[in-house]
């Protein structure tokens, strides 16, 4: 297996070698929150709006052609690259957020009419305490519109899944358990085979969140063995704007439509719909066109560089980040300080070395305004997981293919730097 | 290198140290103030007596910005009137809300002359001004 030339990469992202006010260098360890494009990326969407732009599906002219073909290639891609049994099984959507809703929203939805999604007082949702907030709101909602109680795994001290009350938790009344591939806080990688063995034995459905997962390693949602995937093109080099859901078909065909409108439809008549076969079941109105382009584009830039070396040249730089965070007095990783099962996402606090706590926003502000490191600093979305810990927000760095661990150097140039002001 | 103007000695100093922190008794009025952008928080009392502030008393927590600017409001305000304390809250959120081209009055703000650099900062302006605009509320609820 060939490495991963990081030079050669980060030459395709324009953004990388442009200078922040000042003359500031930009060190973008911010990928978590969302990742940077390539020229690839940037080409393709602005080729296709330049020239082959027009809506999809119902456009009967060559550019309606042009533009549908773009469209449905772009499925075609996203579904081999996660190794989907069919293309019709990959639904665009928005966000991950939206594809999470989606799903959410087929249980106790009243023109729901498969027993596996049926929800009322008594049924259980199980979700856990480590996860974003896209992944915690649509199943209060759903428990909230059918009566029924939302449970959660707990978190390790070390940020893991606690599974000691696994059997308990996930029972014959659990309709569905939706947790995180990889947490965008801890880098945590879950391990799924115990939750979906349990499921699978309680007759409950499966969803993985894997917003955090599918940009920076292979997934295949074949061998995964879960019933529905979502995850965002913005965090994968793709643009904003458009999500995936993947699910299995056979239950895609079960549930009920989410947004109803243009597109979705079979025939309609004044009092009633039927609806079109899935996927476009669940894409109402005008898709983002030129962003699935732009998912496709994306898709084949990381298949070009490969997923493999994409998620070893992580974990080279990840082990590195580790050790040398490690080395800052005063400063405690909210997450595994090992690489077994962990991703490229460090968040931690930092106090001076006298011990004097520092907010995470002073943390980022001096960082961006001095260094020009950009780093996420808050609750990332995962407020509870925050409040697990009893911290009210950590700072975060979260790497990707195109960071250096020159970079990772000026990170902890950048951290004493701070203490120093804070002393 | 703008940000380190931001951070003044005066400010980081009242951060490690704060004025007039913790939840006291006797209040006539208690509130409660969330940035929801960030998580800063605060709770605030006020106990005001024939017409001057006898006391505000607070706990919160939050980066430097917002936990200094309740210590330097506390110092401000104690001991003087209520119409005087609401005339530097106003002047300091015209600074605040000044884009950083608004000059600074410093006869009326004393030491919150201090966050002149905040102004600049645009995602921090409500750092600041989180415990000033509780402290607002408090008083205008007591009244």
């Amino acid at each position: 297996m060939n490495g991963l030339d990081v030079e050669r990469i980060r030459k395709d992202f324009p953004v990388l070698s442009r200078e922040l006010p000042g003359g500031r260098p930009l060190i973008y360890l911010d990928s978590g929150n969302s990742s940077q494009k390539p020229v690839q990326v940037i080409d393709a969407m602005r080729d296709h709006l330049a020239l082959h732009y027009s809506n999809v599906g119902r456009a009967h002219h060559a550019l309606g052609a042009e533009s549908t073909e773009a469209y449905e290639n772009a499925r075609d891609k996203v579904a081999a690259f996660i190794g989907a049994p069919s293309r019709d099984e990959v639904v665009f959507t928005k966000n991950a957020s939206e594809a999470i809703n989606l799903v959410a929203y087929a249980f106790g939805n009243p023109l729901n009419t498969d027993e596996r999604f049926r929800l009322g007082p008594g049924d259980e949702i199980v979700i856990t305490e480590m996860e974003h907030h896209s992944n915690i709101v649509p199943w209060q909602f759903a428990a909230q519109r059918g009566g029924a109680t939302l449970r959660w795994f707990g978190v390790t001290d070390e940020g893991r899944l606690d599974l000691s009350n696994l059997d308990e938790l996930v029972n014959e009344r659990t309709k569905i358990v939706a947790f995180a591939h990889q947490s965008n806080v801890l880098g945590t990688v879950n391990s799924i085979s115990p939750i979906l063995a349990r499921a699978r034995q309680v007759g409950a459905l499966v969803l993985l969140d894997s917003s955090q997962a599918v940009p920076h390693k292979p997934v295949d949602v074949t061998e995964l063995g879960v019933d529905f995937v979502a995850f965002t093109g913005h965090k994968m080099v793709g643009p904003s704007g458009i999500g995936v859901l993947w699910g299995r078909s056979e239950l895609l065909d079960a549930m009920p439509p989410f947004l109803g409108g243009g597109e979705m439809i079979e025939a309609v008549w004044m009092d009633r719909a039927t609806f079109a076969p899935i996927p476009h079941k669940f894409e109402a109105g005008t898709p983002p066109i030129v962003e699935a382009v732009g998912l496709g584009a994306a898709v084949d830039y990381l298949t070009e560089v490969g997923m493999p070396q994409v998620k070893a040249w992580e974990q080279h730089l990840t082990g590195y980040a580790l050790d040398a965070l490690a080395e800052i007095p005063g400063l405690t990783v909210i997450g595994p300080r090992t690489l077994v099962a962990r991703g490229g996402t460090v968040s931690f606090t930092l106090k001076t070395p006298g011990g004097f706590d520092i907010h995470p926003h002073d943390v980022g502000q001096i960082l961006d305004d001095v260094f020009g490191i950009a780093v996420r600093v808050g609750h990332h979305c995962a407020r509870p997981l925050h409040l697990r810990f009893g911290i009210p927000a950590t700072t975060r760095a979260s790497l990707y293919l195109y960071n250096t661990t020159d970079e990772i150097d000026a990170l902890v140039r950048g951290l004493r730097h701070v203490q120093k002001v804070f002393e | 290198m703008i940000a380190e103007s931001m951070y003044q000695e005066l400010i980081l100093e009242h951060y490690k140290h704060p004025q007039g922190r913790g939840l006291r008794e006797p209040y006539d009025t208690e509130v409660h103030h969330v940035n929801p952008t960030c998580g800063d928080e605060i709770t605030l009392r006020v106990k005001v007596e024939s017409g001057k502030v006898a006391d505000v008393s607070y706990e919160g927590q939050g980066c430097s910005i917002s936990q200094a600017a309740a210590s330097v409001l506390h110092e401000l305000a104690a001991g003087n009137t209520v119409e005087e304390t609401l005339a530097v809250v106003d002047e300091f959120t015209r600074l605040m809300q000044g884009r950083g081209t608004v000059e600074a009055d410093e006869d009326v703000l004393g030491d919150a002359v201090a966050f002149a650099g905040v102004a600049k900062f645009p995602a921090r302006v409500k750092c600041a001004l989180l415990a000033w605009m509780a402290y607002k509320d408090a008083v205008v609820r007591s009244s």
